[in-house]
């Protein structure tokens, strides 16, 4: 059997009284699609930001590819090979498409001092290259927006700027990618095309695994090999989208029956 | 002379040089404080029509594709109007301090414009500069190229030092320490008795290879300003900081730097060392200052703790705020106004103070952005896919 990419266990995360995630055992294992589901509230993204070293976790460990990473920044979590998007959009809108995407992309730049500045033709050497990466990434999200490299962010829409937020992630090409709810805010045709998207792009980079949080069902049924259930911030319920779906704690979660 | 394959004229950003290069001669000429008034009043004037017109677009696309060439015009410009002026002594006095000036400012600009670390002692690690060159130029042999960088050195050194303890505090923090420098600074000049106190330090002049820079020139029956030699000076010094300055910007470190300025969290999520390259950032713009102060101080030929105060800083971050936060080219320009126009309108020196807080206020109202933006970066000027 293989060894899963990441592994989460006995994590617990406490605000003040609150227990945002108790006891969370989670694995992903390589090339697999992860639904992390649950109600408002119920510790999902809390998950992610632990994960990514943004919180500090209060008890338990997480493994990332044979390497404790519970203690680390967010910085080494990011060149262990994790990237993520956020729930609320967190572009840098005055910057152009292409420099938000390059920020994605930080541990592939050289960033020596010397070479930025002096070095002029092996930096433009090195930006032309990252420029056709980046157009080769957007162009699988939308091709329209390879005319628009160079034009502030500010100026998309939503949905370009999720797949943006998608690409900065991808560029550096991790192994495990966190998405944070990537259909808010969006209408159920944008969301639909945002996920042939996403399928498409793990088609092209076999071993990249994804865990989505995610509000909409249809998306989870359609994508995920297997959920994971919270509920403030315990794991309710393991196991594929049907199975879950159907379990009685997971319904009660979510309508609120007693 | 369009450059092969580029789709956007030279002509404009020539012409607008020209022309103003041309009012910036009749303007330093001017006596009459009438006169001033009319030409100050046909300046604002003619800019706002210009805008109307939609003529400043033009100008600004052919700044952005061709500034490699129009920058070098730009010091042709600056070299007309030197020229015109060679024996006058107080002109070029003024358009040296400009030149120093802007490049304090591009100093602070990467300190605020890019990292987004507010410095409001700007006038102070330009002081810590001029007190070097004051202290090294009567005390040392050293050779005065090397006090001007020593000034740098000693300038950034300070500012790191400053800012290292408030490195991680998020928000105003590093904004109040400096504040707290810039007050502090001059109370500890005014005291020792060793840095000349309340009244100062004279400041020996620039001595190049035996070359001495208070000395006027003549080449038979032509006479230059002492001051030339410092303008020449100043304008190598300008124009290497700002080829510097747009270099950091088109470059990852200018990107890591945005990027950390509009988010920090995000940021950090990519990898980026927010700490390092925040004091990067400080460093280098309390370099630039503290360089230019250093030679500031030898052109003064005097240094006081009455030149560098709070109220100072507080006109170079002026000067950034009207200029446009990130653009070197509008710096130069809000330099121009900041620093020639209470000088020729004797009438309001006074009233100084209140006109620059007046005209901050109505940028920032009606143009946040200041009065030359800055543009989306582009890597390379005039590069297309």
């Amino acid at each position: 059997m293989t060894k899963p990419l990441l592994e989460a266990s006995g994590l617990v995360r406490r605000f003040g009284g609150v227990v945002a995630l108790d006891h969370v055992e989670l694995a992903a294992m390589p090339d697999e699609i992860v639904g992390l589901i649950g109600p408002n509230g119920s510790g999902k993204t809390t998950f992610f930001n632990v994960v990514t070293g943004i919180y500090g976790a209060d008890e338990g460990r997480i493994i990332f590819d044979g390497n404790d990473i519970t203690r680390s920044s967010s910085r080494a979590v990011y060149h262990a090979g994790i990237s993520r998007t956020f729930q609320r959009s967190r572009l840098s809108l005055p910057l152009s498409i292409f420099d938000n995407i390059m920020i994605g992309n930080h541990k592939r730049l050289t960033q020596g001092i010397w070479f930025n500045l002096m070095r002029r033709a092996s930096f433009k050497d090195e930006f032309e290259a990252n420029y056709r990466a980046a157009c080769g990434l957007v162009e699988v999200f939308e091709p329209k927006l390879v005319k628009r490299m160079f034009e502030p962010v500010a100026g998309l829409p939503m949905i370009d700027r999720r797949r943006i937020e998608i690409c900065r992630a991808l560029i550096s090409q991790p192994k495990l990618l966190l998405l944070d709810e990537p259909s808010a805010g969006m209408t159920h045709e944008e969301t639909k095309a945002l996920m042939d998207d996403i399928l498409l792009i793990r088609g092209r980079n076999p071993g990249l695994t994804i865990i989505i949080v995610e509000h909409e069902m249809g998306v989870i049924e359609r994508i995920t090999d297997r959920c994971v259930v919270l509920n403030f911030g315990r794991k309710i319920a393991e196991g594929p989208y049907r199975q879950v779906a159907g379990d009685r704690q997971v319904q009660e979660a979510y309508l609120g029956v007693a | 002379m369009a450059l092969p394959g580029s789709r956007v004229s030279l002509l404009p950003g020539v012409a607008a040089l020209a022309l103003a290069a041309a009012y910036l001669i009749a303007l330093l000429g001017a006596e009459k404080q009438t006169y001033i008034i009319v030409l100050l009043a046909a300046g604002i004037a003619a800019v706002l029509a210009a805008y109307w017109l939609k003529w400043l677009a033009p100008i600004s696309r052919s700044f952005s594709d061709h500034e490699d060439a129009l920058g070098a015009m730009s010091v042709i410009a600056a070299f007309a109007v030197a020229a015109y002026f060679h024996d006058d002594h107080f002109v070029l006095l003024l358009v040296v301090t400009v030149l120093l000036y802007t490049v304090a400012t591009l100093g602070l600009n990467i300190q605020f414009g890019y990292a987004g670390v507010l410095n409001f002692a700007g006038a102070s690690f330009f002081g810590i500069g001029a007190y070097t060159s004051a202290v090294l130029n009567s005390h040392t042999a050293l050779p005065h190229l090397l006090v001007l960088l020593i000034g740098g050195v000693l300038a950034a050194m300070v500012g790191s030092l400053l800012l290292l303890p408030v490195l991680r505090t998020r928000g105003h923090y590093a904004a109040l320490v400096t504040i707290a420098f810039a007050l502090l600074l001059k109370t500890f000049l005014e005291v020792n008795d060793v840095l000349g106190g309340p009244q100062g330090l004279q400041v020996k002049g620039m001595n190049l290879f035996g070359w001495s820079f208070n000395d006027n020139i003549s080449i038979g029956n032509f006479d230059l300003s002492f001051y030339f030699s410092y303008f020449v000076l100043s304008m190598i010094l300008l124009a290497a900081s700002f080829i510097l300055v747009r270099r950091l910007e088109r470059s990852w470190v200018g990107l890591n730097l945005d990027a950390l300025r509009l988010d920090e969290t995000a940021s950090r999520c990519f990898g980026l060392d927010v700490e390092r390259w925040k004091i990067t950032a400080f460093t280098l713009g309390n370099f630039l200052i503290g360089l230019a102060g250093a030679l500031f101080g030898m052109v003064s030929g005097f240094v006081a703790p009455n030149n560098y105060t709070f109220a100072d800083s507080l006109i170079l971050v002026s000067i950034l705020l009207l200029g446009g936060i990130g653009n070197p080219w509008g710096l130069i320009v809000a330099t121009i106004i900041v620093v020639v126009v209470p000088e020729k309108l004797q009438t309001i020196q006074e009233y100084r103070f209140l006109l620059y807080s007046l005209l901050v206020i109505a940028v920032l109202l009606f143009r946040p952005e200041g009065l030359l933006p800055r543009p989306v970066r582009r890597y390379f000027p005039g590069w297309r896919p």
